[in-house]
């Protein structure tokens, strides 16, 4: 390989803590040899670093969701090592890429194929609202179908904004309520989209 | 021997005779029209014969005129000779009430898919075309969007407001 | 009953009666990089016939380009090949730069012959490393994907944007090519020439390589032909058509490179042949490179036509000179002279011969753009191509005929 190791490559008094990451424990009631907590901040805490993202990459910000998944800008980092194809086993159904109107139901028909939890990121200017494309052919945004969570704007956005979008999503996890899914809340945003 | 536009024009005159128009080009490719229903005999003339050799289509595109009352519609053959590097252009003119051309897929298949998107664009129908339906747009689409009369934008949208966007102010 | 719920999916004729499944490799799959659908009809595990099913993302680059004036156009080019978008960008510079009779500089010939072959480069990495995932190789797709970044480095560097690109301007190029930029051409011409010998060695003579790609989806030149091939699909097939050398532009008449060429035109000639365009333009942008640095003086500061016409003056002019501002003016605001006529020009995209057929009457904006975009004419061919061939090879054949789908639907 070309690129020699630059940093730490002679590690003096090496500190585990500099190495290592650590993320602070929710609040909660300790005591000699227990710990409670609400139980949806474990689940957020240990679903917001394994979503399983479904690439759904129709144009030219899927060549750049390629490069953001390649070792330079690695997604893997942040728990999505596993990109499934298939709906039925993703947390995170991201619409890369224009949607014309005739991709529109079978982008429908993903997203119901989904299991909850389920969160939508749309990556690009052509999936956040048509994008330079003002014409009859192309669907000027996918939150005219589906409920969106995440924009991300660029066209295409650099990896890093990729990135950035994933961590706010990461967000979103990690803050869900355990009973959001099941709240007349969600079930009139899906209503709106004639989702049942 | 070479083969220059002069010497194609009077091969084509000669086998055509009255029916072939050229059209000077300043940038230096060969136009010519003939009336439509000759599109197939100039085509397979122009494939046959040993010296011209045009026997690679590169596309095919339509054209709306909506100023030319019997002549709106042009549907464009570009030709090429790979063994002499020469490209012509050939053009064949209908009026938009009745857009019949015959189909030159069996000739080329590449005419296929080409023809098919010509007619999605602008309505011209192939005749003997194997499966003439639209090839880009959906199903339903019920109008031909590239024609002069259709504007680019989705009427039926409601979100973007056209005065925002410097279109006038058609949407409430 | 199929089509109540699957109204996009419409069963073969005669399927029923017989007995053959029907598989629908939709637009969304793993194995289609791009939306396009193919249905095919099985026997078990080979394919009897196929259909296709394209326009999931028809953008209508044609209708929008008739409402844009013609340097407003390089963006929707850009979005054609977006692998390669420079090399759309170039082609449609040239195509106006024909219609409005503008002369190009020897400099700036060889500054887009760079940028061009980089971008050529820059496809072909990502058509032959999925060709390796297709096959069960992922790991030389992420290793290939690095120095990909170094082309995208340099292009950030000239232009700004990674992907769609947008370079240049009718009559050259928007600024010069700084020293950061040539010394990450140089970066990239020491380091690449290395990886790429890896990337031959890994695949190329590899056993079960070999046998997953031999002898799936082969093409006689003569059938290729009738089906408009162009590119490397038709070298593979055997017949050296290229643009470069049959109706040079941008200066491409006095560089020296080879165009290697295929015999039975299956997956393992496209792969190969691709490999050898990429050693092919390695060789032509360090020639390039040697040409630029040869130019010294005031010559060496030339990136653009002398077309005041055409080209934006800038910007220190536009403020403090008369002309100047009078031509930013007119530029802008669409009051100068767009001869009458139509042109078509082409060049050599990393697919096959790119095509522009521009008709002007003489307006802002033109009256009528059409794009031959080689991706839609040779996708027709898949049908004949696998008949007869297992699915799995039908898989790596739609890998190896690198079909991009926003080309193949624009």
């Amino acid at each position: 390989m070309a690129r020699p190791v630059r940093f730490n490559v002679n590690p003096q008094n090496p500190k585990i803590s500099d190495a290592i990451g650590f993320t602070d424990l929710p609040e909660g009631l300790e005591g000699e040899g227990f710990y409670a907590t609400k139980f949806e901040k474990i689940v957020g805490l240990a679903r917001k670093n394994s979503i399983w993202p479904l690439p759904f990459a129709t144009s030219c910000c899927g060549i750049e969701f390629m490069a953001t998944m390649g070792s330079h800008y690695d997604l893997a980092r942040f728990g999505s090592e596993r990109l499934g194809f298939t709906p039925r086993q993703c947390d995170l159904l991201m619409v890369m890429g224009t949607i014309a109107k005739k991709m529109a139901p079978i982008v429908k028909q993903v997203y119901l194929q989904m299991a909850e939890p389920r969160w939508v990121l749309a990556m690009g200017a052509c999936a956040s609202s048509g994008g330079i494309f003002d014409s009859y052919s192309v669907l000027q945004g996918i939150d005219q179908i589906i409920p969106v969570d995440v924009y991300i704007p660029g066209c295409p956005p650099r990896p890093e904004a990729v990135l950035d979008g994933v961590i706010r999503i990461q967000d979103l996890v990690h803050n869900e309520s355990l009973r959001r899914r099941n709240s007349p809340h969600y079930k009139a945003l899906l209503n709106s989209y004639d989702i049942q | 021997m070479e083969i220059t536009t002069q010497y194609i024009q009077d091969r084509l005159l000669e086998k055509f005779g009255k029916e072939i128009s050229f059209l000077l080009d300043p940038y230096e490719m060969l136009n010519f029209e003939t009336p439509k229903d000759k599109n197939l005999k100039v085509l397979q003339f122009l494939f046959d014969d040993e010296i011209l050799r045009f026997r690679f289509l590169i596309d095919i595109c339509a054209v709306h005129y909506p100023d030319q009352k019997g002549r709106e519609l042009a549907v464009v053959y570009h030709l090429h000779n790979l063994q002499d590097n020469v490209r012509i252009r050939y053009k064949i003119f209908t009026p938009i009430e009745n857009p019949d051309i015959f189909s030159a897929t069996g000739l080329y298949q590449s005419a296929n898919w080409m023809e098919r998107e010509t007619y999605d664009f602008f309505g011209i129908n192939f005749v003997g075309h194997p499966n003439l339906k639209r090839i880009q747009n959906v199903d339903e689409m019920d109008y031909f969007p590239m024609r002069k009369e259709y504007p680019m934008e989705d009427q039926t949208r409601i979100d973007k407001d056209d005065e925002m966007f410097g279109r006038g102010s058609s949407v409430l | 009953m199929s089509d109540l719920i699957f109204p996009n999916i419409k069963l073969p004729e005669g399927s029923i009666e017989k007995n053959t499944t029907t598989l629908n490799m939709g637009p969304t799959h793993p194995a289609t990089h791009g939306v396009f659908q193919n249905i095919l009809e099985m026997d078990g595990e080979r394919v009897i016939s196929s259909e296709q099913t394209v326009g999931y993302i028809h953008r209508a680059f044609e209708k929008i380009a008739e409402r844009r004036p013609l340097y407003q156009i390089t963006t929707l080019t850009d979005r054609l090949n977006y692998c390669s978008s420079p090399i759309n960008n170039m082609g449609w510079h040239l195509t106006c730069e024909k219609l409005l009779r503008v002369k190009i500089p020897k400099r700036v010939d060889y500054l887009r012959v760079i940028i061009m072959e980089l971008a050529r480069i820059s496809d072909h990495l990502i058509c032959n490393s999925i060709v390796g995932v297709d096959t069960g190789a992922l790991s030389v797709f992420l290793y290939v994907m690095q120095y990909r970044e170094l082309i995208y480095e340099i292009y950030e560097e000239i232009c700004g944007s990674r992907l769609t690109t947008n370079i240049g301007r009718i009559g050259g190029f928007e600024r010069n090519f700084n020293n950061t930029a040539f010394t990450k051409l140089e970066k990239f011409l020491k380091e690449y020439p290395g990886v790429l010998k890896e990337f031959e060695t890994l695949l190329q003579r590899n056993r079960i390589f070999m046998e997953r790609t031999i002898g799936a989806g082969p093409i006689s030149g003569e059938r290729a032909l009738n089906y408009g091939f162009t590119g490397p699909n038709l070298r593979a097939a055997g017949v050296d058509y290229d643009v470069r050398v049959h109706s040079p532009y941008s200066s491409y008449e006095d560089f020296d490179f080879k165009i290697p060429i295929g015999k039975t035109g299956d997956c393992y000639d496209r792969f190969l042949v691709r490999n050898q365009e990429m050693w092919q333009s390695l060789s032509i942008i360090e020639q390039a490179y040697k040409k630029v640095q040869e130019f010294k003086g005031a010559e060496a500061e030339v990136y653009h036509a002398d077309a005041p016409e055409y080209y934006l003056p800038p910007k220190q002019d536009v403020y403090t000179k008369m002309e100047a501002l009078i031509w930013h003016f007119k530029i802008v605001m669409g009051e100068t002279e767009i001869p009458v006529g139509e042109v078509y020009n082409c060049v050599e995209g990393a697919n096959g011969e790119l095509g522009f057929y521009l008709i002007s009457d003489g307006g802002r904006t033109p009256y009528r753009l059409h794009f031959r975009r080689p991706c839609f004419i040779y996708y027709q061919a898949f049908n004949e191509i696998t008949q007869g061939c297992m699915l799995s090879d039908a898989v790596v054949v739609l890998s190896s005929l690198n079909l991009i789908a926003g080309e193949m639907d624009g």
